[in-house]
């Protein structure tokens, strides 16, 4: 059968994934640039489809302890967001982590600090991979790059949350929250039934039905060896995460000299200016981290003792720039390139940028 | 070997089968470990024990899940609501309830609190309001009275500096999401089989989908309070209960 490609926006992307990864419910806030993933499911009324329940919240707050709710009660729950409302949602990301639930975010980053901007952005790269809500926690971090991957990787990231019990967040900017693209939509998964929720999730908090022992989900341990048992656990799962989920692109490295490191649209960007670069002859490559947690380390390691440099480029001061040098060691040079507040660099700033820092 | 006691053709009264035999954190004299042994009688004579889902708070009942055994979720502090509120979207067929203190739900929960309510989600809230944050060590909460002494108003509470007492239940029966609200106290036989009814009814409520109801029970914190546990009880009969008049505020 031929494929239907669509045009629409990143968001609306995310959006019908969610309803074709078998999603059973959504609760979400307003909030710029990322809005018309909540408008776009009231408009397509999944309840009267798939079943599928959306709700908007009273905060970002609520949403995200909703998700607690909805996760721990076995469910395939998402909410989506953008930096100020993640900001609010980080208490509930770090419960979730504690009490080892699975459930999926769609975080349309914006500039900031404070209200800042409703521009794209890449500034929450530290907040989201890095931590930000309190404790050790890791969250599954996955960065598209087109309206495509938004959809793909709506779906992937139910897959992954479920499969090791954790958040998976779609970290995506505001670029790619709103341009427009051809889009092949994933194909409908039917939700799961409650049976088969039983039988999936035999942690979740459904009712204890025919007398099995109860079901709590807690994230609370006062005993410190209690507590770091837990932590054990969780970091022995993350190591796991780690050996088994890297995921990266890399576009004419086979042969590169000087490396550009992007992700999400900074991506799109670097490789024009590394197409640009070949042009002049300079063998330019790109590597772009698709899973930001669990990082590509071992494919930075490889790419610099091939290559006589790296320019990194983000929409921010520099953030993931820390993981790639700490990737390389000091092998290589690592420089960095970015804009801020909502500024999107040209390929020819880039370009230029690693003549000057880089080639020299 | 089990030694029996007492002939079980005499027994006459025995503690709720879904209560286990977990050593309760509770001061004596606090009115939690009652309204826990209600909250298991009702569901054990309803006959929901495997559909009924508690959402636990934080402060001295973040435990509750140790006690009553059914499936629980503990919640961030004053987000209870808001786990209730998926929860029952996601499996309405089920009896979902959220047991929170005054801290929670009526100062760092209150949005949450609200909002449900205002849905009408057909949950249960059991709000137990004695006045003080108990576990943290006996601070100053939203329902703390005009004058009364706290660690963080050891001069009684000035509501010149710290407003009044919240009222919120009177605030909730506003709401045309709520269906059902009785406070009620835990004080004496009396008290105790009215507050079993109140919890009874709200279940029943929540099990026929007619919207929010909740029951407020006015408690002690003996030691919160620094009193001897009678002491408690009649300080709060003589000064909570004209703040907080007992009785039904809204049944429909």
């Amino acid at each position: 059968m031929e494929q239907e490609v669509i045009l629409m926006k990143g968001n609306e992307a995310v959006a019908h994934a969610a309803v074709r990864a078998g999603c059973d419910g959504y609760f979400g806030y307003p909030i710029t640039p990322q809005s018309e993933i909540m408008e776009t499911l009231m408009e397509i009324r999944p309840w009267e489809t798939t079943g599928m329940i959306v709700l908007q919240a009273e905060s970002e707050t609520a949403s995200i302890n909703m998700l607690y709710g909805g996760a721990g009660s076995g469910k395939r729950v998402m909410t989506s967001s953008s930096s100020p409302g993640v900001s609010l949602m980080l208490e509930g990301f770090s419960y979730i982590a504690g009490a080892e639930i699975p459930c999926v975010v769609v975080d349309v980053m914006r500039g900031g600090p404070g209200l800042g901007t409703i521009q794209p952005s890449q500034a929450d790269y530290f907040q989201v991979v890095k931590g930000g809500g309190h404790g050790d926690y890791k969250i599954i971090t996955l960065a598209p790059s087109s309206v495509q991957e938004m959809a793909d990787f709506t779906v992937l990231a139910f897959d992954l949350a479920f499969k090791y019990r954790v958040m998976c967040v779609v970290l995506a900017d505001g670029v790619i929250g709103q341009m427009m693209e051809k889009v092949v939509l994933p194909p409908y998964r039917p939700r799961w039934t409650d049976e088969e929720i039983k039988k999936n999730n035999p942690w979740a908090t459904y009712g204890r039905e025919n007398g099995r022992a109860p079901n709590v989900i807690t994230s609370l341990a006062l005993k410190a060896e209690e507590m770091e048992e837990i932590n054990l656990r969780l970091q022995a799962r993350y190591a796991e995460i780690e050996k088994n989920e890297v995921r990266y692109e890399e576009v004419m490295c086979e042969d590169a000299d000087y490396l550009i490191v992007g992700f999400g649209i900074s991506a799109r960007i670097g490789q024009k200016a590394a197409e640009l670069a070949r042009e002049e002859g300079l063998k330019v490559g790109l590597l772009r981290p698709i899973t930001l947690f669990p990082f590509p380390t071992k494919e930075i390691i490889r790419l610099s003792n091939q290559v006589k440099g790296i320019l990194v480029t983000e929409l921010s001061a520099g953030q993931m720039v820390e993981d790639v040098r700490l990737a390389a060691n000091g092998k290589v040079p690592v420089e960095f390139y970015g804009r801020m507040g909502g500024v999107v660099p040209s390929p020819e700033e880039i370009l230029n940028a690693l003549k000057e820092k880089i080639i020299r | 070997m089990e030694t029996q006691i007492i002939d079980p053709k005499n027994v006459v009264y025995e503690k709720p089968k879904l209560m286990n035999d977990n050593k309760m954190h509770y001061c004596p004299g606090c009115s939690h470990g009652v309204v826990h042994k209600l909250i298991a009688e009702v569901i054990d004579e309803m006959g929901v024990a495997e559909k009924a889902i508690g959402i636990a708070p934080v402060g001295c009942a973040v435990f509750a899940y140790k006690y009553i055994d059914i499936d629980w979720q503990e919640a961030a502090h004053g987000r209870a609501p808001a786990l209730a509120t998926a929860i029952n979207r996601l499996w309405p067929e089920n009896l979902v309830f959220t047991y929170q203190g005054d801290g929670d739900l009526a100062a760092i929960g209150t949005a949450e609190t609200i909002h449900a309510c205002n849905r009408g989600e057909n949950i249960t809230i059991i709000f137990i309001n004695n006045a003080i944050y108990g576990m943290t060590g006996g601070q100053m909460a939203p329902t703390t009275l005009l004058h009364q002494k706290t660690s963080t108003s050891p001069d009684g509470r000035d509501q010149r500096m710290a407003g009044h007492p919240l009222n919120i239940t009177d605030m909730l029966a506003q709401l045309p999401g709520v269906c059902y609200i009785n406070r009620t106290a835990v004080h004496d036989m009396a008290h105790i089989t009215r507050t079993k009814r109140a919890i009874r009814k709200a279940f029943e409520n929540t099990q026929a989908k007619k919207g929010t109801s909740i029951v407020e029970v006015v408690s002690t914190c003996n030691a919160g309070w620094k009193m001897t546990p009678a002491a408690a009880n009649d300080w709060m009969v003589e000064n909570m209960f004209p703040v907080y008049p007992l009785g039904v505020l809204k049944d429909e």
